[in-house]
C-alpha cells in the first residue's frame, strides 16, 4: 500500500509539471497577445470550422505538440549524431526530475496512512534542486556543440557562460534562506513558514529575506534563458541559438525545457519565500485566525486547500515571469555578465553575512 | 518506500517520457532528407566549413574558471548554514573570514579587469 502511494505521488508530481508546461505555452501565447494588443492563438477548431467558437486552450494543449511531432526530424550531415540526439534528452530530464522534491502539500490522511505530499522526500532537497539546475546546462552545451553550426555554437557558449554566472547568485540567495530556517529540506522549510510572527503575520520567507527573493527571481530568470536574458537563443542575432539545427519534437523539447525552468523558478520562489503550500492561518485541523476565531475543517478539505494554494502561487509567479519576458528588451551581453558578477554576486555575499549576524544576534528572529 | 527509491522511480518516469518526446518526430514524421536540407543553416550561404578547431573568445573560458572557483566556495556554505545555530559566534567569525577571502578574490578579479567584456 505504501509503495502504491509513493508511486502515485511520483506520477502526480510529474503530471503537475507536464500539464503546467502545456498550459503555460497557451498562457504565454495569449498573454503576449494581450500585451501586444492582438488576439493571439484563435484558430483551433474541429473539422474545418464545425464549431461556432474556437477551442482556445486546445490550440496549444493539443494542436501545437501534435503538429511539431509530425514534422521531419533533421540531423545535419556534419553533426555528431549521438550528441545531437542526446542534447534535448539531457536538457530536460534533470528539469523534470526537480519537481520530484518540491512539496505540493502538507500531508494527506487516508485510511490510517499519513502521506507526506512530496514525491521524493529526500532530506537535502535544496541541494538536489541546485544539482539538477546545474545539470540542465549540459543540454545547452551539447546541443550547441553537436550541431556543428556557427550559430548553434555561439548560442551554446553564450548560454553556458550566462547560466553558470547566474548560478552563483542563485546559490547565494538560497543559502540565505537555508540559514534563516536552518534546514536543507524544502518540506521542512515550507512547514516552518506556517508559524506566525507576533501571532499575526505568517512567517513567510519574503518577510525575512526580501533581498534574497529579488536575487533568486532575477538569477532564476537568467537561468531559464528567457527575455530579457535570452542571449543564448537571441533570434535576431543568432537565428535560434543553440537549437538552430533542431527540428520537430527535439526542438519542442528545448522549448519545453524553458517552460519547465519557468515553473521551477516559480516553485522555488513559492516554496522558499511564499510559504509553499501554506494558506495563511490554516493549520492541520482548520483555520486559526489571529482574533481567536477558529474554524474546524476536515483533513481532506485542508489538504485540498493547501494543494490549491500551492498551484495558485506557482501560477502567479509563472505569470509574473511571462509579464517580464514580454515587457523588457534583451540585455547586451557585456551588461548581462557585469550585472551577474558585479551586482548580484556582491549583494548576495553581503546579504548572507547580514543574515548570519541576524540569526545569531536575535535568537527569536526566526521560528524554527 | 525509501525516499531515494521514489526518486529513482521519478527518474525512470521522466527518462521514459523525455525519450518518447525526443523520438516522437523520428517515429511519426516524414523522412526524405536531401543534401540541401542536411546542410547547416548559414543564412542561405554555402557552409563555411566545419566547426572543429574554431576559435572563440577566451573570456568564456575565464568565466568558467571563475565559476568553478566561486561555486566550490559557495558549496562550503551549505553545511555551515544548517549548523550555524549550534556553532554560535565562533562559527560566524570563521565563515566571515572565509567570505572575506572570497570577497577579496572577487575584488582582485574585478580590479584585474577580468570581468570586463569588450
Amino acid at each position: 500500500m505504501e509503495v502504491f502511494f509513493s508511486l502515485a505521488k511520483v506520477v502526480v508530481a510529474f503530471v503537475i509539471i507536464l500539464q503546467l508546461t502545456l498550459i503555460l505555452l497557451w498562457v504565454e501565447r495569449k498573454g503576449s497577445a494581450l500585451i501586444q494588443d492582438r488576439v493571439g492563438a484563435n484558430r483551433a477548431n474541429l473539422f474545418g470550422g464545425l464549431l461556432p467558437f474556437n477551442l482556445g486552450i486546445v490550440n496549444t494543449w493539443m494542436a501545437d505538440p501534435l503538429k511539431l511531432f509530425h514534422k521531419e526530424d533533421i540531423v545535419p550531415a556534419d553533426a555528431d549524431r549521438f550528441l545531437h540526439w542526446l542534447a534535448p534528452f539531457v536538457g530536460i530530464v534533470p528539469l523534470f526530475l526537480t519537481f520530484a522534491v518540491i512539496p505540493f502539500g502538507d500531508v494527506l490522511k487516508v485510511g490510517g496512512f499519513t502521506i507526506d505530499l512530496v514525491a521524493a522526500p529526500i532530506p537535502a532537497s535544496v541541494l538536489f534542486v541546485l544539482a539538477m539546475a546545474s545539470l540542465a546546462v549540459y543540454g545547452v552545451v551539447i546541443g550547441g556543440w553537436a550541431s556543428n553550426s556557427r550559430w548553434a555554437f555561439l548560442g551554446g557558449v553564450r548560454g553556458t557562460a550566462q547560466m553558470i554566472s547566474y548560478e552563483l547568485a542563485l546559490g547565494l540567495a538560497i543559502v540565505s534562506v537555508v540559514l534563516t530556517y536552518g534546514s536543507l529540506d524544502l518540506q521542512a522549510i515550507a512547514r516552518a513558514q506556517g508559524a506566525l510572527m507576533w501571532g499575526v503575520v505568517p512567517a513567510w520567507g519574503v518577510f525575512y529575506q526580501p533581498v534574497a527573493l529579488v536575487l533568486l527571481f532575477i538569477a532564476g530568470m537568467a537561468e531559464s534563458k528567457r527575455a530579457p536574458f535570452d542571449l543564448p537563443e537571441a533570434e535576431s542575432e543568432l537565428v535560434a541559438g543553440f537549437f538552430t539545427e533542431y527540428s520537430g519534437s527535439k526542438q519542442s523539447v528545448f522549448m519545453m525545457a524553458d517552460f519547465v525552468e519557468v515553473a521551477i523558478v516559480a516553485a522555488l520562489v513559492t516554496t522558499l519565500f511564499f510559504g509553499g503550500w501554506q494558506v495563511p492561518w490554516l493549520g492541520r485541523e482548520g483555520f486559526h485566525f489571529p482574533g481567536g476565531l477558529d474554524i474546524a475543517l476536515p483533513s481532506l478539505v485542508v489538504t485540498l486547500l493547501q494543494i490549491g494554494s500551492f498551484l495558485l502561487k506557482l501560477f502567479i509567479f509563472c505569470w509574473v515571469q511571462i509579464l517580464v519576458r514580454w515587457s523588457l528588451p534583451r540585455m547586451r551581453y557585456d551588461h548581462l555578465m557585469a550585472f551577474g558578477w558585479k551586482r548580484l554576486l556582491p549583494i548576495g555575499l553581503v546579504n548572507l553575512v547580514v543574515t548570519a549576524v541576524f540569526v545569531l544576534a536575535f535568537e527569536g528572529w526566526t521560528v524554527r | 518506500m525509501e525516499p531515494y527509491a521514489a526518486l529513482l522511480a521519478s527518474f525512470a518516469l521522466c527518462a521514459v517520457v523525455a525519450a518518447i518526446l525526443v523520438c516522437a518526430s523520428w517515429i511519426l514524421g516524414p523522412r526524405n532528407p536531401t543534401a540541401t536540407k542536411l546542410e547547416v543553416f548559414e543564412t542561405g550561404n554555402p557552409s563555411s566549413g566545419s566547426l572543429r578547431g574554431i576559435r572563440f573568445p577566451v573570456k568564456f573560458y575565464l568565466v568558467a574558471i571563475f565559476f568553478v572557483v566561486f561555486d566550490v566556495e559557495v558549496v562550503f556554505l551549505y553545511p555551515w548554514a544548517v549548523v550555524l545555530r549550534q556553532l554560535g559566534w565562533a562559527g560566524l567569525v570563521e565563515m566571515a573570514v572565509f567570505v572575506a577571502i572570497l570577497g577579496a578574490g572577487l575584488a582582485y578579479v574585478w580590479k584585474a579587469g577580468a570581468l570586463e567584456w569588450d
